[in-house]
């Protein structure tokens, strides 16, 4: 029984939506930069063992929650999974399902407008003539909101922008919004992805400014390292890359899938948008932006770079790789990498709202329009502080809580409900009812016992993680007796604030402390931001509980 | 490209587009579920 009227159009355009949701920035600006950090082409060994043995069982168990939550009526992981299991915990654990979309919408949406504001200046020419350091900077003074730049307040002018587009194909519903949208992005975004890797991969030394054949690049990414897999730590950003590509413990690909009827194959569909994803990330996110930066930089600097993140890459370097294409060639090529960007985030924060939506469907009996305006007001107000304090950490607080840290705690606990609570047994008939392909027995073994367990080790390793990500000189150290020490990334040395208090200590500046205490204060009220988000969900949930027992609708 | 690097390559290059067309072309050729299915665009008259 389902209480909606939405519906998917097509399956074809509902595997091109799921797989809009998986595609993100982090396929072309994430994946690369793990992969030279971590073993190069060896790399790809334990990213694909992470990917059949958490990706692949934690895509069927979304897609299994989702559709049996549907059967149920309800289109936001809160009641799905209490609808699994009568424990009270399931609806406050099914909260994460919404709190990570709206946490991460709120700062994706805004790295979103980055790529609609460089698409503009990549059409006005902006970019032409200017030196590295020039578009470096135009990047720092695009964030800093007060700097002179073309537009006053541009990033805010495009963050609404960005919010609007949204909102409005949001406001259209599912088959006549989001599954529109990913027809036309999807395609689109694999046309530019292979017109850019054409160029990536042919780029020759001494010809457009280029110092290095693209041979160099794709040498310094794909030359297997293999002595890096008896490494953890590479263990663990494999993981962690297959969790973040493929929009796992958000909640997304549930509500997505909560549209299906019981009849209707989840597992084929699971596999195909899985395996596309893939494709898009190992072929076409591989082979544009490393072979282009050391084509233009050399190993070492893209080396350097790539410490600073993917990000660095995409938005404070490549425009200006690009300009040494000539001013036509610039702008085909910006207009192309940015649209391309574009299209992944879009069609991965259509998601995020999906269950927000979802949500207030069920539980309040909005329209589809209301649900997506008031998805937009509430992406402004908690997003609108990554814009305005974006140099001061906001941005990276929210992506730790809601873009690392809750993803790991959903999905460890969903993959327990699944494969402990609800019962093996009845999940793996879930997951072939209606299926149109035979899925092997293995993956009833590896989701009962081998992904509730990766995950809880991968969780654990989040909070854990000691410095420099070193596992084995950590044990190390603790069998000599030196204790554990912390990295700052860690969810201990985070919740401390560690690297900001020993950034205070060790600072003489009164300016400096000053701008450093300023930003452990913003650090501690986006937390407290997020935590009173979170606390709002749930007692919205707490309240529907209440009507939905006495209507009889759980049990 | 040295040649490990080309193996890596072109091994996990094939192997990821040869499964990714495999299954899209499965979705494509499967045959379409008995209605009422959840696909609306199939529907005589709209929901």
């Amino acid at each position: 029984m389902t209480h909606t009227k939405q519906a998917w159009g097509t399956r074809v355009g509902l595997i091109l939506a799921m797989a809009g949701n998986a595609v993100g920035f982090g396929n072309f600006l994430r994946f690369p930069v793990q992969a030279i950090q971590n073993g190069g082409g060896a790399f790809i060994i334990p990213y694909l063992v992470s990917f059949l043995m958490l990706g692949l069982p934690l895509l069927f168990i979304e897609w299994s929650i989702g559709r049996y939550g549907g059967s149920h009526g309800f289109h936001s992981t809160p009641f799905m999974m209490q609808s699994m299991d009568r424990r009270r915990l399931w609806k406050y654990v099914g909260v994460f399902g919404i709190f990570s979309n709206i946490g991460i919408a709120s700062y994706y949406c805004y790295m979103e407008s980055w790529t609609l504001a460089y698409i503009f200046h990549s059409v006005i020419g902006t970019f032409n003539g200017m030196d590295q350091h020039q578009v470096v900077q135009l990047f720092n003074d695009y964030v800093s909101i007060d700097k002179a730049t073309l537009i006053p307040y541009e990033p805010i002018v495009f963050f609404l922008i960005c919010l609007g587009i949204n909102v409005f194909i949001l406001s259209k519903g599912l088959s006549g919004g989001v599954e529109k949208v990913a027809k036309i992005g999807v395609p689109l975004l694999l046309v530019f992805g292979l017109l850019l890797a054409i160029r990536a991969v042919t780029l020759k030394a001494g010809t457009a400014g280029a110092i290095n054949d693209s041979s160099v690049g794709l040498n310094f990414l794909w030359t297997p390292d293999f002595d890096s897999i008896y490494n953890p730590k590479v263990w663990f950003a494999a993981a962690s890359q297959i969790f973040f590509t493929l929009s796992l413990g958000m909640g997304s690909i549930q509500a997505y899938a909560s549209y299906l009827r019981k009849k209707d194959d989840i597992a084929l569909n699971a596999m195909s948008a899985g395996w596309m994803n893939e494709f898009v990330e190992v072929v076409l996110g591989a082979a544009v932006i490393i072979p282009i930066a050391v084509g233009y930089l050399g190993v070492a600097k893209v080396q350097e770079l790539a410490g600073l993140g993917g990000l660095g890459l995409g938005f404070k370097t490549i425009p200006y790789l690009f300009s040494q294409w000539g001013p036509l060639m610039a702008t085909i090529a910006g207009v192309l990498w940015f649209g391309l960007l574009f299209f992944a985030g879009i069609t991965s924060s259509l998601a995020m709202g999906t269950p927000v939506q979802g949500f207030l469907e069920d539980e309040f009996k909005w329209s589809r329009k209301k649900t997506a305006l008031a998805f937009g007001l509430i992406i402004l107000v908690i997003g609108m502080p990554t814009v305005l304090f974006f140099n001061q950490g906001v941005f990276d607080e929210y992506d730790y809580w809601t873009g690392s840290f809750a993803l790991f705690v959903f999905a460890a606990f969903e993959a327990v409900l699944f494969a402990w609570f609800f019962g093996i047994k009845k999940g793996w008939k879930e997951i072939n009812t209606g299926a149109d392909i035979k899925v092997s027995r293995v993956f009833r073994f590896l989701i009962a016992y081998v992904t509730p367990v990766l995950l809880i080790i991968v969780f654990l390793g989040a909070v854990f993680t000691p410095v420099g990500n070193d596992w084995i000189a950590a044990f190390q150290g603790l069998s000599d007796g030196q204790g554990w020490a912390f990295d700052h990334e860690s969810l201990v040395g985070k919740l401390m604030n560690n690297g900001l208090k020993e950034k205070i200590a060790v600072a003489t500046d009164p300016a400096v402390i000053a701008d450093l205490e300023y930003r452990l204060l913003l650090t501690n009220l986006s937390r407290l931001l997020l935590l009173t988000v979170f606390v709002g969900i749930a007692l919205l949930v707490r309240k529907a509980y209440y009507r939905h027992k006495k209507e009889g609708r759980l049990k | 490209m040295n040649t490990g690097a080309l193996i890596m390559l072109l091994i996990t290059v094939s192997a990821v587009t040869a499964i990714t067309a495999y299954f899209f072309i499965k979705v494509l050729t499967s045959k379409p579920k008995q209605e009422p299915d959840s696909y609306c665009e199939n529907d005589d008259e709209p929901r």
